[in-house]
């Protein structure tokens, strides 16, 4: 029990800090805070399990997010029947023929020796590959597109409950990370992390701009949610009955039975969004318990040493006759996956798909903060780190403002450059992030909560 | 008369604006290639660098109108950017001092010098956000064209016009200007054969008597000197907004890699591969072709390779290729 002492108060004060917000600001915000920072501790899981267990730097987070947020769209939106019809024959033929140039290019690579010839004749396969994908593909889109463009003029999803994205969306950003990690995981460290954040930009460009699927920048709104919704929840009787349960020493004060019936009223509207977050919470906490297991398990497992032995000595561990590259690959394919996870969950929770906020910033360097900052190499440490930055990241904003009224409460209210600070205040949480960073890698390079290794 | 149409309309599209973005690019590219040959880490600060230096420089420029000093058909920011230059420089010095150096001390890995350059990164934005705010400016003055559509067809009586921005000149003359002394600097002068030295060898130069920090501090004055100008550059040639200047990050760190890092005047020849081929890959063909084609032959369709979105991805898919069949980049050679 001992040595888990600091990962156990360590998370009570971060518990503390939110049921905090609770009080001073309020229950729905603090909920979704919490929500977010389960989401982020999916995300730093992922990403601990890539460069805490294996060393590999993976810059490309953004890219898999946006991927599960993907597979998140294709499940739960219903067909659009009328697109199908208009192109969904020649978009399925487009993809044949994509299945099939990947066929031949492998079929090439391994029948041939290395030669420039062999370079010659996959550059003609693919490009003739492209023209047919052109020509077949281009009118189609065009007419799926034209399918009524206001709310659809994409072929729609499956139609099936959100939930199931989330395994979905692993399966997405895990084929993805192995074409990359194919191309890419023979690269020194820091050329990987380039190639990858590139990599991920171009997997944003195509979900941005391949209207088709995914709707690009109109955005797909409306998602089905997991749990109820707060309208219904308001006219459920024993939802009614359950506010009342819990608000009996409120409601007890008031006398006036009209002025009863509105406060109920009230809190029923206020309890409604509580409910629903917490059900979110409830759904997160099993994923993030699940994962926790898993990771904590393989950790400790004779594979969880092979990767430890792999990421400190890559040479001794391949003379030991481990094959580094396949456990490298295997690694950055069940990193990204569970970052695939994330991602889906994130869409779930917001309702909504829009590719123009996946932005480098949010959705891979502070999620590489959260990991450098918890403690790479220890779950703990990495989930720690997704909820102190991601709760940093909220309330930066507020405590900011705060101070920056206490130190120019001199200055009159019309000063500019009090009006000027306040107005900038959302960048405020740049530098508190950046700072922390910066402080956290100086005097505690290993994290708040450090890897643990067993000496046996 | 069609095919010289034809040539106009590629000059005037193509050609003219790859190559003052390319030296936009390339000027970056520089810095981050000499910052990974000397101080070896990638520097994830670029972007921001270069938007902080001209942060400094619109904000001289904006006190310089203030006064009335102007440089009649000249943008008044020329005369800002050694202002500029000069904080920006203070700016990484105190930076290297305050977080670099004690990683260098310590001879920490690469990756852990990029983990705090992405740190200085989050901070230098903030910095950005918080003086100008993070809104799309301009502050070019002065005359806008050397060169107008309308004046060149007058001039030869063709039907295709071609256009030349005096930023356009500005940047392709600054940037021979600036590149033509940093090479002479780094291939004739004692300090910067000793930057070299360091750069190849770094155990063989602290024996010859080469002074480390000398070195260092050489390197981080010259990012900053790059950073701004180029920065600047860019921000008269287009607009300033830190959040493009931060995502122009990606295609230097292509060109640099595609240079083959280490490698400056590799650099400086990735950030025309990438600007051409960006634009020579999204742009549509359909009026070129009807000018050189018989009219029976003429094109249906836009004959774009690849659609202008996808701008980005083609610069990171030639650095993929790149780093797949050449990973020391196109133009080897020796490092530095």
């Amino acid at each position: 029990m001992k040595q888990y002492s600091d990962v156990i108060s360590a998370y009570v004060i971060m518990l503390g800090l939110i049921i905090l917000v609770g009080f001073l600001q309020s229950w729905s915000m603090a909920l979704s805070i919490l929500c977010f920072c389960l989401i982020s501790a999916v995300m730093t899981m992922g990403a601990n399990i890539q460069w805490g267990y294996a060393g590999l730097i993976n810059f490309g987070i953004m890219g898999y997010t946006a991927l599960g947020g993907l597979a998140a769209v294709l499940v739960s939106v219903p067909p659009v029947k009328e697109a199908w019809q208009a192109g969904g024959l020649q978009m399925v033929i487009c993809a044949l023929i994509i299945a099939s140039m990947v066929f031949s290019i492998r079929f090439i690579l391994n029948k041939y020796k290395k030669s420039s010839n062999r370079n010659y004749i996959i550059a003609f396969v693919i490009i003739v590959g492209l023209i047919f994908l052109r020509l077949i593909s281009g009118p189609s889109i065009h007419l799926i597109e034209s399918v009524n463009p206001a709310t659809t003029g994409f072929l729609g999803g499956m139609g099936l409950p959100i939930v199931f994205s989330w395994i979905v969306g692993a399966f997405f950003a895990g084929a993805l990370a192995y074409v990359i990690g194919k191309i890419a995981l023979g690269l020194r460290a820091d050329y990987l992390a380039i190639a990858t954040l590139l990599i991920s930009e171009i997997v944003i460009a195509v979900i941005k701009h391949e209207d088709w699927l995914t709707r690009g920048v109109k955005n797909v709104i409306g998602l089905k949610r997991p749990v109820p919704y707060e309208i219904d929840l308001q006219t459920k009787q024993w939802f009614i009955n359950l506010v009342e349960k819990f608000n009996q020493g409120a409601l007890n004060l008031v006398t006036d039975v009209l002025e009863r019936e509105q406060l109920l009223k009230q809190l029923v509207i206020d309890g409604s969004t509580v409910f629903v977050k917490l059900c979110y919470v409830g759904l997160f906490s099993i994923v993030v318990i699940i994962l926790l297991i898993v990771t904590q398990k393989a950790l400790y497992s004779p594979w969880g040493r092979m990767m430890r032995a792999i990421r400190d000595n890559d040479e001794a561990a391949n003379a030991m006759g481990k094959n580094v590259v396949k456990q490298h690959l295997l690694i950055f394919v069940l990193g990204s996956a569970v970052v695939g996870i994330a991602g889906a969950m994130m869409v779930t929770y917001d309702g909504l798909f829009t590719p123009g906020s996946y932005r480098p910033m949010r959705y891979t360097f502070l999620i590489w903060v959260m990991v450098i900052v918890g403690g790479s190499g220890n779950n703990f440490g990495a989930i720690l780190g997704g909820f102190a930055v991601w709760f940093l990241w909220i309330e930066a904003a507020p405590a900011s403002l705060y101070l920056i009224n206490l130190f120019t409460s001199g200055l009159e209210e019309t000063n500019a450059l009090r009006i000027h600070l306040i107005n900038s205040i959302p960048y405020f949480r740049l530098l508190v992030m950046g700072t922390s960073l910066l402080l956290v890698m100086r005097y505690k390079p290993k994290g708040i909560l450090p890897e643990k290794i067993k000496h046996i | 008369m069609d095919f010289i149409n034809s040539i106009v309309l590629l000059l005037n599209y193509i050609f003219v604006p790859a190559l003052s973005y390319g030296s936009q690019l390339a000027l970056g590219a520089i810095f981050v290639s000499l910052i990974y040959g000397i101080l070896r880490f990638a520097y994830f600060t670029a972007g921001d660098l270069m938007s902080f230096g001209t942060m400094f420089t619109i904000l001289f420029t904006w006190y310089f109108q203030s006064l009335g000093i102007s440089l009649g058909v000249l943008p008044t920011a020329l005369l800002a950017i050694p202002f500029g230059v000069i904080i920006t420089i203070l700016y990484v010095l105190a930076k290297d001092k305050l977080v670099f150096s004690y990683y260098r001390t310590k001879k920490s890995p690469p990756v852990m010098l990029a983990m705090v350059s992405i740190g200085t990164m989050f901070v230098t934005q903030a910095i950005v956000r918080i003086v100008i705010g993070p809104y799309d400016r301009r502050f070019f003055d002065g005359e806008k064209f050397i060169l107008k559509a309308n004046e060149f067809k007058e001039m030869t009586g063709l039907n295709e016009g071609l256009a030349i921005k005096s930023t356009q000149v500005i940047t392709l003359l600054v940037t021979i200007i600036v590149v033509f002394i940093l090479f002479w600097f780094l291939n004739k002068t004692k300090t910067g054969k000793s930057m070299r030295a360091y750069s190849d060898n770094e155990d063989l130069a602290l024996l010859s008597g080469i002074d480390p920090k000398k070195v260092v501090m050489i390197t981080w004055v010259i990012a900053a000197i790059l950073a701004t100008i180029g920065g600047t550059l860019y921000g008269l040639d287009k607009s300033f907004k830190p959040f493009t200047y931060f995502n122009n990050m990606l295609p230097i760190f292509a060109a640099a890699i595609v240079g083959g890092i280490g490698n400056p005047f590799g650099a400086f020849l990735g950030g025309y591969v990438i600007a051409f081929s960006e634009i020579l890959i999204t742009y549509a063909y359909k009026k070129f072709f009807v000018y050189i084609l018989p009219e029976s032959l003429e094109p249906e369709g836009l004959l774009q390779l690849l659609s202008t979105d996808y701008k980005f991805a083609v610069s990171f898919s030639i650095l993929v290729i790149v780093l797949l069949f050449r990973p020391s980049g196109i133009f080897k050679g020796k490092i530095i």
